[in-house]
């Protein structure tokens, strides 16, 4: 199969993200990718744990002073929910229907916009309630990285997606660009699973001590 | 399309490397880059040895001596060893496994220029400022308050380079997983694509940990964190183990390959199939499992309690044991073969005794007990020089001669190639084999001089000496190098006569689209098994057909210029001038932009077509 071809939902393969060499290829390499994500991770989050309330003196707030579940429970709704639309954007991206699709992705971009806003609206928060700054304790230093990595990777995901839909909008989907698509989409599901632990780990069990 | 047999001019030659995307290019850039690298690097050894050659020398003052070993660790293991092994996984694996080309050709490139830019910037501090002196583990209670640039130019240009090499590994992974020919199963597979494969799943998995340390170190030093500051609740033994679990693992990356030079060198000279292939194979997934588990050897005494230390010992000898597997694999490989002593059999006959002494100090260093004695003296600076040098090394050098004339179409001179391993080999064992004593006699590691009269002083000398023997060594392969390439006299397919891997089937150097029509694997050592039945090539798996290439591209260079410019922003930011923030951002933007671009721009490579092929065949046989 080229992947110049023109195609109709009769000709539509069953899984475009993998139907030539180069997809196969994306598809398995970004896979790794996420393998050493998942590492880079695991090293922030074993950083945070060994910093976690390691402040210079009783002035500072420590975890269960500062976080807020309220607040935290919308960012995770809002990041939950976009995960969920993007597989509703898989699902018409592997059906050929090309205008469903974006749409799905355009709601998942306008959620994660809403949880990127939130978590700016909680680090604001932070600074100018706490004094909890990027400088100030090993403690912050280590939160601020952590959660701070994670929204670096909504706004380059974000970044990606948007980029994709208006370089396609115009052109329909092929096999060129459905294994894009597809990356972004795992991409964007990663980012999703990043955020379930940083919920558990920094926030609830911040908030038990 | 046809622009191989084209003859081009200087401007040409330059642009054509600039923007390749060939895997076969992409190894004669990491091989020059990574030997210009390696020359440095010997440079500053050779400085170090002359400073240590007599008593209270002041050859070079304390402070330069911290910048010289810094520059000298970190510039062999990232900038030489890395990249030059990288240069034959790259201009031989795709070979072996007969694939046109490498899973992703963009990021190959890619991968190259974030490596050299990486290592241009850490070089750099040398004329601005000052270079790193903390050492190349830069523990952060020493780097954190290091004064000058040095440090942030060792936090940068490794993260550039690291990044390169992260997407080297996951490039190898996937072309070694979707790439095979038909026919080439993984247990089929040549030693060295299985070493490659497992090295660059050890690359995937290792130096994440490297990035978030520099990140932290980074960000401690040039934006005001606390992560090292113990004042504030930091602490410097974060830094240690993030290294750590990069930096042992690391090891594995480099002699992995590197006993995979090994392996094919001895089944080729003894002309028989590798001993024990299964078990090889085995014993290298295993070595690279075992690999992650063992980096606290490294901080026995950090002081992480009896358990840990324990724990740690147990899991460093364990490694001892495929190892072990190995060194009598090659053995028996020899055995009852008919060895023929080329210039790589030479080196490979020299690596089993020295990295065999490299290994039994190994064990005496795993020993958490004992290593409260050797800890921070000459015997592990003995002990790594041997399995770094008596294995890595003496593989690279092995590779360079074994694989010369399939990268370059040219045989090195092989009288001139055993005078090099001659010298190399002696001066390599005089250097580092007094070290051993010179550390239990009590000098510390990392000292800039000693005084007379403490027993260290013909020792020193003698190992100054050794150091003398390696550069001629290294000089005369030099002169190999330049005498072979002016000369220029051009070899077949099967140079050695011995060869059983793929990449023998094909001319040297290979045409732009490797295999013409790709190979039918048949089993292990595919191509001797044609050979005994008579065969001169490989029977073809498909029919000649349109091949697809990838196209060149300038994006790779550009995206890595972008990060390039960004770290001088970022290095400079926290001097407060006022031109780094916009530097930093302006380099981001080209970095950002360039990889924008390359997603927005269809690039949907070309293809040769079957009339071409066959022209070029006719052209070949009038």
């Amino acid at each position: 199969m080229q992947a110049e071809e023109k195609f109709t939902y009769e000709t539509w393969p069953a899984s475009p993200e993998r139907a030539t060499l180069e997809a196969k290829n994306k598809f398995l390499g970004f896979w790794l990718f996420l393998g050493g994500e998942t590492v880079l991770f695991a090293s922030l989050f074993a950083t945070y744990l060994a910093l976690k309330d390691k402040v210079p003196d009783s002035t500072h707030a420590l975890a269960k002073d500062i976080f807020d579940l309220p607040l935290t429970l919308v960012a995770t709704m809002l990041l939950l929910t976009s995960s969920l639309t993007s597989v509703y954007a898989m699902y018409h991206m592997k059906n050929f229907a090309f205008k469903k699709m974006m749409v799905w992705l355009g709601v998942t971009v306008l959620l994660g916009f809403g949880f990127l806003g939130s978590e700016i609206y909680e680090f604001n928060h932070y600074v100018h309630e706490y004094h909890h700054t990027f400088t100030s304790s090993a403690f912050s230093s280590a939160f601020y990285t952590l959660v701070g990595f994670h929204g670096a990777h909504v706004t380059f995901g974000l970044a990606w997606i948007i980029s994709l839909m208006i370089r396609n909008s115009k052109r329909g989907l092929n096999l060129y660009n459905a294994p894009k698509f597809y990356v972004a989409s795992l991409y964007w599901h990663f980012i999703d699973v990043v955020w379930v632990f940083i919920f558990t780990v920094v926030y609830l069990m911040g908030m038990v001590g | 399309m046809s622009t191989y047999a084209q003859k081009k001019g200087f401007g040409g030659t330059i642009w054509d490397y600039l923007t390749t995307v060939d895997h076969k290019k992409i190894a004669i850039l990491y091989l020059m880059a990574g030997g210009l690298f390696f020359l440095v690097g010997g440079m500053e050894a050779v400085f170090i040895r002359i400073q240590l050659a007599v008593p209270n020398n002041d050859f070079v003052s304390a402070g330069t001596f911290n910048e010289i070993i810094t520059m000298h660790g970190t510039t062999m293991i990232f900038l030489a060893a890395m990249p030059l092994l990288f240069a034959f996984m790259n201009a031989v694996m795709p070979l072996q496994i007969g694939a046109r080309d490498v899973a992703f050709p963009f990021l190959n490139a890619l991968g190259f220029w974030l490596f050299f830019f990486g290592g241009v910037f850490l070089n750099l501090s040398w004329f601005l400022g000052g270079a790193p002196d903390a050492g190349w583990t830069s523990y952060a209670s020493l780097a954190v308050h290091s004064k000058g640039h040095g440090v942030d130019f060792y936090v940068l240009g490794l993260q550039i380079s690291g990044l390169g090499t992260l997407i080297g590994g996951i490039n190898f992974l996937a072309t070694v997983i979707t790439m095979r020919a038909p026919g080439m199963t993984y247990m089929r597979m040549p030693l060295f694509t299985w070493t490659t494969f497992v090295a660059s799943a050890m690359i995937l998995f290792a130096f994440p940990p490297l990035t978030v340390g520099l990140t932290l170190m980074m960000f401690d030093r040039l934006f005001g964190a606390n992560f090292f500051e113990v004042a504030m609740g930091g602490n410097t033994i974060i830094w240690e183990h993030l290294f750590w679990v990069f930096g042992h693992p690391e090891v594995y990356i480099l002699i992995l390959p590197a006993f995979g030079i090994f392996s094919e060198i001895f089944s080729t000279f003894s002309r028989k199939r590798l001993f024990g292939y299964s078990s090889m194979v085995f014993a290298t997934v295993l070595i690279g499992f075992l690999g992650f588990m063992v980096w606290a050897h490294h901080m026995f005494t950090t002081g992480l309690g009896p358990v840990a230390n324990a724990i740690f010992a147990v899991a460093t000898m364990a490694i001892g044991i495929p190892t072990g597997i190995k060194i009598f694999n090659w053995l028996f490989t020899m055995w009852g073969g008919s060895v023929k002593f080329t210039t790589p059999m030479y080196y490979a006959f020299g690596f089993i005794p020295s990295f065999v002494c490299g290994g039994v100090t190994g064990v005496m260093v795993a020993t958490a007990a004992a290593d409260y004695q050797y800890h921070d003296t000459y015997f592990v600076v003995a002990h790594f020089h041997y399995v770094i040098v008596g294995g890595v090394v003496l593989a690279l050098l092995a590779g360079t001669h074994y694989w010369w004339p399939k990268m370059f179409g040219t045989m090195l001179n092989e009288t001139l190639g055993k005078i090099t391993f001659w010298l190399f080999f002696i001066g390599f064992h005089l250097t580092f084999f007094i070290q051993h004593f010179l550390g239990v006699w009590g000098m510390p590691r990392r000292v800039f001089t000693y005084l007379p009269g403490q027993g260290f002083d013909t020792s020193n000398m003698v190992s100054s000496i050794g150091a003398g023997f390696m550069s001629a060594g290294v000089i005369v392969l030099l002169l190999n190098v330049v005498i072979t390439q002016v000369k220029n006299v051009k070899v077949g397919n099967d140079p050695w006569e011995d060869g059983r891997t793929l990449e023998w089937a094909i001319s040297s150097p290979p045409p732009y689209y490797n295999f013409k029509q790709l190979p039918l694997v048949r089993g292990l050592d595919a191509y001797w098994i044609e050979k005994m039945e008579g065969k001169k090539a490989m029977t073809p798996a498909e029919p000649v057909g349109d091949i697809h290439m990838p196209n060149s591209s300038f994006i790779p260079f550009m995206i890595t210029l972008g990060l390039f410019i960004a770290a001088f922003g970022a290095l400079y930011h926290a001097d407060d001038k006022s031109w780094a923030l916009p530097v930093l951002i302006i380099g981001l933007l080209v970095t950002f932009g360039s990889m924008l671009v390359r997603s927005v721009k269809d690039d949907h490579g070309y293809h040769i077509h079957k009339e071409e092929l066959m022209d070029e065949e006719k052209g070949a046989e009038a």
